[in-house]
Formats: C-alpha cells, sequence, structure tokens
C-alpha cells in the first residue's frame, strides 16, 4: 500500500463566467520515502494539487471530487481540527518564497518551538534544544544562539534552511515542496537539494517535489509526472522520463531542455501554448499543438494508460490507434 | 484636452468593464446612487420646486415662525414646519442643501487643483520633503476662517463678513485637503517616474509637461478619484459642522449645519423639527456619497480585480 | 514645530490690530501710538518673533482679547477638561474598535460582521456635532420631557420612568475634585456620568476608523505566505489568528492611530461644544467667533507641541515594535 494515493482528484473555482476546473481528475501514488516530481508549466495545476492534499486550497477554490489517502486513511474529508493535526505533523510542506513564508515579527526559534510544542508535549527548555538541534542538521552555523534572530537577519539559503528545519519538525511522513529553490540563487540552489535529498533519506521522508526545473527533478526524483493543463499527461520513472518519454508533451519539454551534450542551432518548441482553465478542449487537452492528432483525440479525453516503462495519457499506445483517423 | 481625454477614456472603460458590473450587482450602491442622483437634482431644482425662496428677507413672515410640521399640527403650506423666522423648513432645506453641495464640489475642485499640481511637480523635479504634520482639515478650515474674521474685525478687510463667507469657506476647504492629493499623485508620479515609458518620452524630448499631463496623470486619477468621493462626503460634513458651529455660513442664508444649529436651542422643549429634519437630509447625503465612494474604491483597486 | 509657532506669530501681529482690543473705541490716536511704543509693536519684525517665542517658551502667551485675561492660565485651566475627555473617548474607541474590528476582519461574512460593517459606514457618514445631538436626545431630552411615554398603537410600551434610567446629563461636567490645579471630573459619580455621552460622541468616529482599519489590515494579512505557512504546519488557529494575525495587524493600527490624535483634538472642539463641555476646544471656538488672536495663537501652538511630541512618540513605538528597523539602526550603525 503506497503511503499517498491521490484517486481522480478534481479541483473546481466556481466564477461569475461559470465554473473553472483546475485539476481535472489527477491521479497518483507516492511510495514510503520516496521522491516523485511534479513537472508542468506554469499554471499546469501543480501547486494547487500540492495544496488540495493538505486542505489548504483558498475559497473559493475546492475539491469536487476525488480522495486524497494517507497511510491509509481518507483525508480530504477529515474535520477541520482533525486535517489540522495531519498537517505538519504527518505532511510537511514547504513554500518557494522563503522570505515571506517566515513571520517578520517572530524570531525563528519562536516559530520552530511554537511548531514543536503543537505536536509534541515537550517543555519550553525540550522544544528549545530539539529547535537548536533542529537548525544544526541543516547546517545553520551557532544554532543556539541563532534562535533569537528574526528572519530578515538571514540570507536567503539560510532561511529556506530554516523554511526546511520547520517542515521537518514534527517528523512527517510526507513533505510537500512547492518550488523550493526557485527563489534562490543558483549556486544555492544544489546545497538546498542536496540538503533535502539528505535529510529526507535519513529519515525515510517521502517527497512531493513541485518544480518547473527539470534539472533539479533528473537529480533527485525517483518517479516523475508531468501535468498538462490539470491533468496528468505521463508518469513513470525519472530516467524513462527524462530520457525515453512516451507522451508527445513530455517528450517536447524534455527535448527543449539545453544541455551540453547535444548542439542545436534551436532550442526546440512546441508551438501554441496551454490552455487556460476554461478553455480546455475536448477529448485530449494537448490534441491542437500535437503533430501526432488523430480523431480519436479530439473526441474522447486519454486516461493513463500502461507502456512500457511509464503510463501515459496518449491514445498511441490505445489498441484503437490503428483504426483512428487523422 | 489632456485631462479631459484621460477622464473620457476612464469613464468608457469603466463602463464596459467589471466595474459597472460590480455597480449593477450590488443593490446598495445602485441605492445610494439614486439617492444621490436625486438629491443632486432636487437641489439644483431648488428655485423650481421650493415653496419659498428662504434667502430673501422679504419674503419671510415672523407670524409664519415656529410651525410645527403637518404630521404634527401644522399646515400643509409649511409640509415641515418652519424655523424661528418664519422660513418654510422644506425650501430651506433644498436651498440649503444645494448651497451645502456646491460648497463641497468647489473645494473639493480646489483641492484637487492645487493638490495634483504641487504632487506632479513635487514628484517630477523632486524636492519638497513630505508635508508631516497632518493638521485635520477641520482645524485648518477652522484657523483660516478666524483669521478672516480677525481681518475683518480689524477692518483690514473693509467689507461685509457675510458677503465673501461662501469664498471664504470654499478656499479654507480647499487649503485644508489639498496635501491628500498631492502625497497621492507625487506617489504615483514618483513610480511612473522611473518607468521605461516615461524615459523614453524624455529621450525623444517631449516636454516635461507633456509627459506629466498625458502620460502621468493618467495612472493616477484613479486613486484621486477614490480620494475626491471620500473628500467631499468630509467637506459637506466639514462645513455643515463650522456652520453648526457659528463660524461657517451666516445664519441668514442658513446651510444644513446653520439649521441644525437653529434647532438646537429649541431642543429641550421638544421642538425637534427644525433640527431633525436637516440632520436626517444631511445624513442621508454624506451615507450616499459615502457608499458610493466606498464601492468606487472596491471597484477600482487593482488588487482586487 | 517652529512652523507653527511662525504661523501663530502672524496670526497675532498682522491679522487683528492688538491695540483696538485692548483699548476702548474712544481712545485717542496719540496714546494708541505711545500704548503700541510701549509694547514694542513698532519694532522689527524679527525682534517680535523672537520676543514672541521666548515669551511662549515661559509660558507667556499674552493676554486674550475678549477677556482681558492671561491666555495661559486660561488654557491651563481648561486643560484638563479637555485631556480628560479624550482620554476617556479614545480608550472607548480602541478597547471597542479593536474587537470588533478583528472579529469582522476573522470572520467576514458572518451577519454580525456585515452589520459592524453598516454601523461603522453609518459612524462615518454622520459629522460629529449630530451625532451628538442624537444623543442627546436619546438620553437627556428624552426622558426628561416624556410625557406619557412611548406608544404603539395607543399600547404604551415604555413608560416615563424606565426611559428615565436612560438618562444621562448632556451639559457640562458634572462635579470635580481639585488636586493640586488640576481639576479632575473622575472622582464623582456625576463627573463619571457627565463624561459619557461626549466621550461616545468624539470616539464614535475614532472606533468606526479603528474597526475599519483593523479589518482591512487582518484580512490583508490573513492572506499572506507566512500564515498560509503556519496553516500548512499545523498551527492552532487560535494561535494563528490572535498571535501571528493580531500582532502584525496591530504595528500598523497603531501607527495609524497615533497620527489620528489630531483629528481627536479637531472633533474634540466640536464636542465640547455640542455639550457645553469646559474644554480648550470650545475655548478656541470662542476665539475664533471673537477674532480673538492670543487664544487662537496658544492654542495652535500648544497643538503643534502636542503633534510634535505624539508623532515622537509613535516613531519609539514603531522602532520598538519592527525588529526590521532596530536592524536597520544598528546596521547603520556599524557601517
Amino acid at each position: 500500500m503506497a503511503l499517498l494515493e491521490v484517486r481522480d482528484l478534481k479541483v473546481e473555482i466556481p466564477t461569475r463566467r461559470g465554473t473553472l476546473t483546475i485539476l481535472d481528475g489527477v491521479s497518483f501514488d507516492i511510495a514510503q520515502g520516496e521522491v516523485l516530481g511534479l513537472v508542468g508549466e506554469s499554471g499546469a495545476g501543480k501547486s494547487i494539487s500540492g495544496l488540495a492534499i493538505i486542505g489548504l486550497l483558498e475559497p473559493p477554490a475546492r475539491i469536487a471530487r476525488g480522495t486524497v489517502t494517507l497511510e491509509g486513511r481518507r483525508i480530504d474529508n477529515l474535520p477541520r481540527e482533525e486535517l489540522r493535526k495531519v498537517r505538519g505533523a504527518r505532511i510537511g510542506t514547504i513554500f518557494q518564497d522563503p522570505l515571506t513564508s517566515l513571520n517578520p515579527l517572530y524570531t525563528i526559534g519562536r516559530q520552530l518551538v511554537e511548531t514543536i510544542q503543537t505536536h509534541t508535549t515537550l517543555t519550553n527548555r525540550q522544544a528549545e534544544t530539539r529547535a537548536a538541534d533542529l537548525l544544526k542538521s541543516v547546517g545553520i552555523p551557532a544554532a543556539e544562539s541563532r534562535l533569537n534572530a528574526y528572519p530578515h537577519e538571514f540570507s536567503g539559503g539560510m532561511r529556506q534552511r530554516v523554511v526546511i528545519s520547520l517542515a521537518l519538525c514534527a517528523e512527517p511522513v510526507l513533505v510537500i515542496a512547492d518550488e523550493p529553490t526557485t527563489a534562490l540563487d543558483v549556486s544555492i540552489q544544489a546545497q538546498i537539494i542536496a540538503l533535502m535529498k539528505r535529510l529526507c533519506r535519513e529519515h525515510s521522508t517521502a517527497v512531493l517535489l513541485i518544480t518547473h526545473d527539470m534539472g533539479v527533478i533528473a537529480e533527485t526524483a525517483d518517479r516523475v509526472a508531468v501535468m498538462y493543463a490539470g491533468r496528468i499527461a505521463e508518469i513513470g520513472p525519472v530516467a524513462a522520463l527524462v530520457n525515453r518519454s512516451k507522451h508527445p508533451y513530455s517528450a517536447g519539454l524534455m527535448g527543449s531542455i539545453p544541455t551540453i551534450e547535444r548542439r542545436l542551432e534551436r532550442l526546440p518548441q512546441i508551438p501554441g501554448s496551454m490552455p487556460r482553465p476554461g478553455a480546455v478542449p475536448a477529448g485530449c487537452a494537448f490534441a491542437p499543438r500535437c503533430t501526432f492528432t488523430r480523431d480519436l483525440c479530439r473526441a474522447e479525453r486519454p486516461e493513463l494508460i500502461e507502456t512500457f516503462e511509464t503510463r501515459c495519457a496518449c491514445f498511441q499506445y490505445d489498441p484503437r490507434w490503428q483504426a483512428a483517423h487523422v | 484636452m489632456p485631462l479631459a481625454n484621460a477622464m473620457g477614456r476612464l469613464l468608457r472603460g469603466a463602463i464596459r468593464s467589471d466595474v459597472y458590473h460590480s455597480f449593477r450587482a450590488s443593490k446598495t450602491t445602485v441605492i445610494a446612487g439614486i439617492v444621490t442622483a436625486l438629491i443632486f437634482a432636487a437641489s439644483f431644482a431648488a428655485p423650481l420646486i421650493a415653496l419659498q425662496n428662504p434667502y430673501d428677507p422679504a419674503s419671510l413672515n415672523l407670524s409664519d415662525a415656529m410651525k410645527p410640521p403637518v404630521f404634527f399640527g401644522g399646515e400643509w403650506a409649511f409640509p415641515l414646519g418652519t424655523d424661528d423666522q418664519g422660513r418654510d423648513m422644506y425650501s430651506t432645506i433644498l436651498y440649503g442643501t444645494r448651497l451645502s453641495l456646491i460648497v463641497g464640489f468647489a473645494s473639493v475642485l480646489l483641492a484637487m487643483a492645487i493638490g495634483i499640481s504641487f504632487g506632479l511637480v513635487a514628484g517630477y523635479f523632486g524636492g519638497a520633503a513630505d508635508v508631516q504634520l497632518t493638521f485635520p482639515a477641520f482645524l485648518v478650515a477652522l484657523t483660516l476662517d478666524g483669521v478672516v474674521r480677525g481681518m475683518v474685525a480689524a477692518k483690514i478687510l473693509d467689507i461685509d463678513h457675510n458677503d465673501i463667507a461662501v469664498p471664504v469657506i470654499v478656499i479654507s476647504l480647499g487649503l485644508a485637503f489639498w496635501p491628500q492629493y498631492a502625497r497621492t499623485v507625487r506617489g504615483v508620479v514618483l513610480i511612473e517616474r522611473s518607468k521605461d515609458y516615461v524615459n523614453a518620452a524624455r529621450i525623444i524630448g517631449v516636454s516635461p509637461w507633456r509627459i506629466m499631463l498625458r502620460h502621468i496623470l493618467p495612472n493616477a486619477m484613479s486613486p484621486v478619484l477614490v480620494i475626491a468621493t471620500i473628500n467631499l462626503a468630509v467637506a459637506i460634513i466639514t462645513e455643515a459642522t463650522l456652520s453648526f458651529l457659528g463660524v461657517g455660513l451666516p445664519k441668514t442664508e442658513p446651510s444644513l449645519g446653520a439649521l441644525i444649529q437653529i434647532g438646537n436651542d429649541y431642543l429641550s422643549s421638544g421642538d425637534l423639527w427644525i433640527t431633525v429634519s436637516p440632520g436626517i437630509m444631511l445624513a442621508v447625503l454624506v451615507l450616499a456619497v459615502n457608499l458610493l465612494g466606498d464601492w468606487m474604491r472596491d471597484a477600482l483597486n487593482p488588487k482586487l480585480r | 514645530m517652529l512652523t507653527v509657532a511662525l504661523v501663530s506669530f502672524v496670526l497675532f501681529n498682522y491679522v487683528g490690530d492688538p491695540i483696538n482690543g485692548m483699548v476702548g473705541q474712544d481712545t485717542s490716536l496719540q496714546d494708541r501710538e505711545k500704548l503700541r511704543e510701549q509694547l514694542g509693536l513698532n519694532d522689527f519684525i524679527g525682534v517680535r518673533f523672537a520676543r514672541f517665542v521666548g515669551n511662549a517658551v515661559q509660558g507667556n502667551f499674552g493676554l486674550s482679547y475678549r477677556t482681558a485675561e492671561p491666555v495661559l492660565r486660561m488654557i491651563m485651566e481648561r486643560l484638563p477638561a479637555t485631556l480628560e475627555l479624550s482620554l476617556v473617548a479614545a480608550l472607548f474607541a480602541v478597547l471597542v474598535g479593536v474587537p470588533m474590528g478583528v472579529y469582522s476582519g476573522l470572520y467576514p461574512k458572518r451577519a454580525l460582521s456585515r452589520v459592524m460593517q453598516a454601523v461603522s459606514l453609518i459612524g462615518i457618514s454622520l459629522p460629529t456635532f449630530l451625532i451628538g445631538i442624537i444623543l442627546i436626545l436619546t438620553f437627556a431630552v428624552l426622558p426628561n420631557t416624556c410625557r406619557s411615554g412611548l406608544s404603539i398603537g395607543g399600547v404604551v410600551v415604555i413608560d416615563c420612568s424606565l426611559l428615565a434610567w436612560l438618562a444621562l446629563p448632556a451639559f457640562g461636567r458634572g462635579d470635580v475634585v481639585d488636586l493640586g490645579g488640576w481639576r479632575t471630573g473622575f472622582l464623582t459619580a456625576s463627573g463619571l456620568k457627565a463624561v459619557i455621552l461626549p466621550a461616545v460622541t468624539l470616539g464614535l468616529f475614532q472606533l468606526t476608523l479603528i474597526m475599519r482599519i483593523v479589518r482591512a489590515e487582518m484580512l490583508e494579512v490573513m492572506r499572506t505566505d507566512y500564515i498560509k505557512f503556519a496553516r500548512a504546519r499545523g498551527i492552532r488557529s487560535r494561535n494563528i489568528n490572535f498571535g501571528h494575525a493580531l500582532k502584525n495587524t496591530l504595528v500598523p493600527v497603531i501607527t495609524i492611530t497615533g497620527l489620528q490624535v489630531g483629528q481627536i483634538i479637531a472633533f474634540a472642539i466640536i464636542t465640547e461644544t455640542v455639550f457645553s463641555w469646559p474644554g480648550v476646544g470650545q475655548l478656541f471656538v470662542q476665539s475664533v467667533s471673537a477674532a480673538d488672536m492670543p487664544v487662537m495663537a496658544a492654542y495652535l501652538s500648544f497643538i503643534g507641541l502636542l503633534f510634535v511630541v505624539i508623532n515622537l512618540l509613535v516613531d519609539l513605538f514603531y522602532y520598538g515594535v519592527d525588529p526590521r528597523l532596530r536592524a536597520a539602526q544598528a546596521a547603520g550603525k556599524t557601517v
């Protein structure tokens, strides 16, 4: 049984002009200690997936359908107080911007102790010691004295380390990392990724790594899911997906990553752009931009189909493909 | 004229957009708009729909004084009663509202003119430090009025105070309120000044004035309009307050505030109508303007779109 | 500060010939000239200003045109009344306004919040004097002039003795106790009762403002990333609402409120007039009506001083509360 099971998750936002579907039936699993990368363009629904899992969708956005199961227990329909206990203690979260994630008027020691004491029964003293240990483990020098420091006294990379320590302080089994390195300098990014990898391996914490940076994924993830227009286009082991992706979109995505190994005159681009929620075509969402489109693609929406190495939502791998016309 | 163009564009864009939709969607705002329009119309049509001209002493008859309104035992000739000088309350309220509105609008326009000019210059050419001390507008207006009275008393200005009361109030209010506009416009100018399109215009050689009026000012109109509506409400209240205290418009041509003050003396004997009707009118007017201002602030706020 | 003094001085000297106020109509021109010479009114303007400031600092603001009393004494006599009134009004505004704002900021869609919004709209639409009159009508005139009680459809619903319960004084200060120069109304029952209506009138506008600002700030704070992160960490709502959110909300709110002191002082003028409260505000209005320049000048100087002090206090407060400012200061020093 997987640690986290997401089944057919659908997120909607009712607006004045009609209901917009942000996530359209998303399903994936994360196994114990595994790192699942969730990639896609801006607006594909990656962050929403993370927020939906921990129940932090901002109203009027809401989960319209589907289930989220953690360690065999459904968490999407829990009462508020129960869900609150899950957050932090079972599922930790890291957001993109470490500066705005931390309350500027509280010392980081206070924010750490507060989190620790919310989920454990440690005394103030014990919690402080624990906090200092956590800071040490994320590589912050002079941890004890830094407990009394304010967020703005740290550099960007240090702040993200603090955020990581906050996410892990209650020993969750899963960490959702939403673009953890996007706001950081490139030189710092590698350090943070390395830190996350080490800590999660040490504590056997699973990670849902949400990002649009394929380089990070290639280095860190065990499996990858590619999202497009609120749906999953392809999901599979990282090597297979990066080197031998089956879905035309993922192939295009991987092909557009500049690498030293290839010489290119121009960076390949997929013509057109991803449809906005509410403007998604019937049938396959990628059909208008795809070079292989047949009438089957425009008529029906493809489900994830088992191929040799990955699961891919493309009719090319459907038995009906031969009979379909262009 | 660039300002008119800017406002025209703003209006057209506004009507086509979400703004208009949000206006229609909110019942309170629509009601507020209708009420305001009604009050405006009624007060400007005052000479046509009033029963007498209360500012013309010749039309007043002291024997008509202190008659209660119709529903408290009065007569239909004076539906809302009369005051202590025999003025018909209904007519006086209409004329008084018109006076209040004129003073209000005039002072807002004056404040806008001064404030925008200062703001543009200060923001574009730099200098002119922050106006730190925000003296409450009411205090400024009151003081200025006192200064004028002093000048009249010392015969430096050899005129009857009552004749110049209206311009004095308008100027006092205008001078009291302009800093808000200046600060806002200056802020906008500072932001826009460093943007590329301004630099481009400068390089081409467009004169600073042209840049300010045609390019930068339209961006500032949105917050300025919001301030203006709030300002109007406050100006009306301030004028009413000054008149109530006896240092605003004279009692011989009463505005709403002065009327309320006249009635104040009769409260304890239970003759409430001289105070209550103008009071209600004042409250309704300001409430309506405030509601419109609130709606406008929400509708024009880019963050909420 | 100096600007205010300058303005006051200009008022004093150029507007309103002081001599006219001090002597009768019949005094001959020569006598007036002699008086002018005596008072040094013909001296160079700079000297006169310096003298004014010098006098002012020593507490000598001259004599009132209207009553020929020393201005300083007039002001000091009435200052406690105004200060006590302003204090009660401010307390009222803060102690009621902040909780209301917090509530309607946390639960904006609830019915009570909408009611509060409506009330706040009315609060800023009614001029202070109108509020005062309404309160006087409700709590003083109605109970006192009640003859047959309030009736609906011929049935007496509330009779006069019940209304008498509501009665509150609408005139003056009640009994005061002299504490060595500071006459306080807080130590007598009638004094306390007398301050209620004026304080509510004065504070209502402030309360509305505070409520709106607190609500707006709360709404904005609740949308920040650090609140989102706190939720994601599973922090209890109570701690989020009254710990993180409230603290971040109150800082700008207190700054703004502190700067509103000017408004309280200004509106005290109105309130004191409506309720015949013997404070410096009432004095100011009387002096404006009578073009009594020395009093006006002195009042403005005092107000200017008060502003400067309040601004300073607010700056200090801000500095003490926001760690980022302290750091900037420290960084500035080490650089």
